[in-house]
């Protein structure tokens, strides 16, 4: 009944979007804005088509490597400043302001180290995405309440025990959730990187789209690219009230 | 300061000290990274000719007004959005996907709507910060303890000054969150966008000084953004954990 009320929710907000960019497009006109059913019929024949799936697997190749990037540096930061205090303490900070910092500035320097290549779509997509999962992963596992620890200690666990019994469940909605938002900046890392400088993916196609006027392919990319990332999203965000549940 | 503070300076004093002893050996190319040494004096030269003086205002100026315009809209639409339970049931998903989206592949979409101006790149930092204070006002209002609408109606206080001298304080530090998330994701929209596609602004300058090999340049401008960038967050976090502690919730 709940999941009813709320997917119908959502497919009014759809709705009212797709009006709002229908009267958008009235007001500014076609050249700037083109309407919502020529440009999903666009859609239609530009999915299937070569161009786009060279430019859609050129990122999702960047973004994977990005995202194993993330993860692992990501989760081996978290949990190595979880556990230690004193460099959690010190370097908490650090990541903080990192992680507030626009990274974009830093780009060029990305692309004189590596250049025009996909390692460098790579580490900035993964320069983006590292700090989140860190961050999370560290507040997980000092947020481990102390019984825990004490009570496998009272029953004698081994190490692995703790570990997969203890440790792991206690901690992982948060680091879940670490993910969650890794994921999401890992893609705006690469996209963007790609928008900056880059002849392929599918934000070079948006900028050329852009340039040469070409409307319906403009908006059709970001349409993509936006179910992409919510779709995905809401997966994510799905198994982690799961997770929340369970606990 | 304390000793983790001591410890967190020499470990980034090392990091600079370890880049720097990198470039002058030869480790990292010159034409790749530069000596911070330079960075900092190519900073000084840049900031005493004044040469880039136009750009710099240009581009703070917008962060400031896309902030303010974030600010002050956000907390209206949080207002008004938390007045209608219904609006605000289907705006829950838009809300849990907005910064799940990499809105920048919009950008083009307002450069194409407003041309090469000003006007996308204002709009790019409004619509990456707006989001987090709306967020935040909600937060803060389904926040304020039921009990102070109750002291209010003992005391016959009028509307007004029930939503200014009672809800307004106890929203006060979830809207404060708002406004730092706010800042930082202003600052974030703004330069990012014109590295992109942009007439002028710090962003451009720094990825034309790319294109045209000037590293000093270059890097003088990226520690000018990297250092205003965390200053601002750090005054913020300052007043933040100030308040906190007032409140008695804080760190000692």
């Amino acid at each position: 009944m709940i999941a009813a009320k709320r997917a119908a929710d959502t497919l009014l907000l759809l709705i009212v979007m797709v009006l709002a960019w229908q009267a958008l497009h009235q007001a500014v006109g076609a050249t700037a804005l083109p309407a919502p059913i020529p440009t999903f019929a666009y859609l239609a024949k530009f999915l299937p088509s070569a161009r786009f799936g060279e430019s859609a697997w050129a990122t999702l190749v960047s973004f994977f490597y990005a995202l194993l990037l993330s993860y692992a540096i990501g989760l081996a930061i978290g949990v190595w400043m979880g556990f230690h205090r004193l460099s959690g303490a010190v370097g908490e900070p650090i990541l903080i302001s990192l992680y507030t910092l626009p990274k974009v500035t830093l780009y060029p320097v990305v692309l004189l180290i590596f250049g025009l290549s996909v390692a460098g779509r790579v580490t900035f997509g993964a320069m983006h995405g590292v700090l989140p999962v860190a961050l999370l992963t560290m507040n997980a596992i000092r947020n481990i309440p102390p019984v825990y620890l004490k009570s496998s200690q009272a029953l004698h666990l081994s190490k692995w025990q703790v570990i997969a019994t203890v440790l792991l469940p206690a901690t992982l909605p948060e680091v879940v959730a670490g993910l969650r938002i890794g994921f999401t900046l890992t893609l705006l890392g690469v996209l963007l990187a790609e928008m900056f400088a880059a002849k392929h993916g599918l934000g070079s196609l948006i900028i050329n789209a852009m340039q040469l006027l070409q409307g319906e392919e403009m908006v059709s990319v970001a349409l993509v690219l936006f179910a992409f990332a919510a779709l995905a999203n809401a997966l994510l965000l799905f198994i982690e009230h799961r997770l929340h549940r369970r606990v | 300061m304390t000793r983790v503070g001591w410890i967190r300076l020499i470990v980034i004093a090392a990091a600079v000290a370890a880049l720097e002893a990198a470039c002058r050996l030869g480790l990292i190319d010159h034409h790749v990274v530069i000596p911070p040494s330079e960075m900092a004096q190519a900073l000084v030269r840049l900031l005493i000719s004044g040469q880039d003086d136009g750009q710099i205002a240009r581009t703070f100026g917008i962060v400031i007004v896309a902030i303010a315009i974030s600010v002050a809209g956000g907390f209206a639409l949080g207002v008004v959005i938390h007045a209608l339970p219904r609006v605000r049931r289907a705006l829950d998903p838009f809300f849990a996907t907005y910064y799940a989206v990499p809105i920048f592949i919009f950008y083009p979409v307002l450069i194409v709507l407003f041309g090469l101006s000003v006007m996308p790149i204002v709009l790019m930092g409004v619509a990456t910060a707006i989001v987090a204070m709306v967020i935040a006002t909600l937060n803060g209002l389904d926040r304020v303890p039921r009990v102070l609408g109750k002291v209010a109606r003992v005391h016959r206080m009028g509307a007004m000054a029930t939503a200014l001298r009672l809800k307004l304080p106890a929203a006060a530090p979830y809207l404060f969150t708002g406004v730092k998330l706010a800042v930082s994701y202003a600052f974030i929209g703004v330069i990012a966008s014109e590295f992109i596609l942009a007439p002028a602004g710090l962003g451009r300058v720094i990825s034309d000084a790319y294109t045209d090999f000037n590293n000093p340049r270059m890097y003088a401008l990226m520690l000018l953004l990297v250092i205003v960038a965390t200053a601002v967050n750090m005054i913020l976090h300052v007043f933040d954990q100030r308040w906190a502690q007032r409140r008695g919730i804080g760190k000692p």
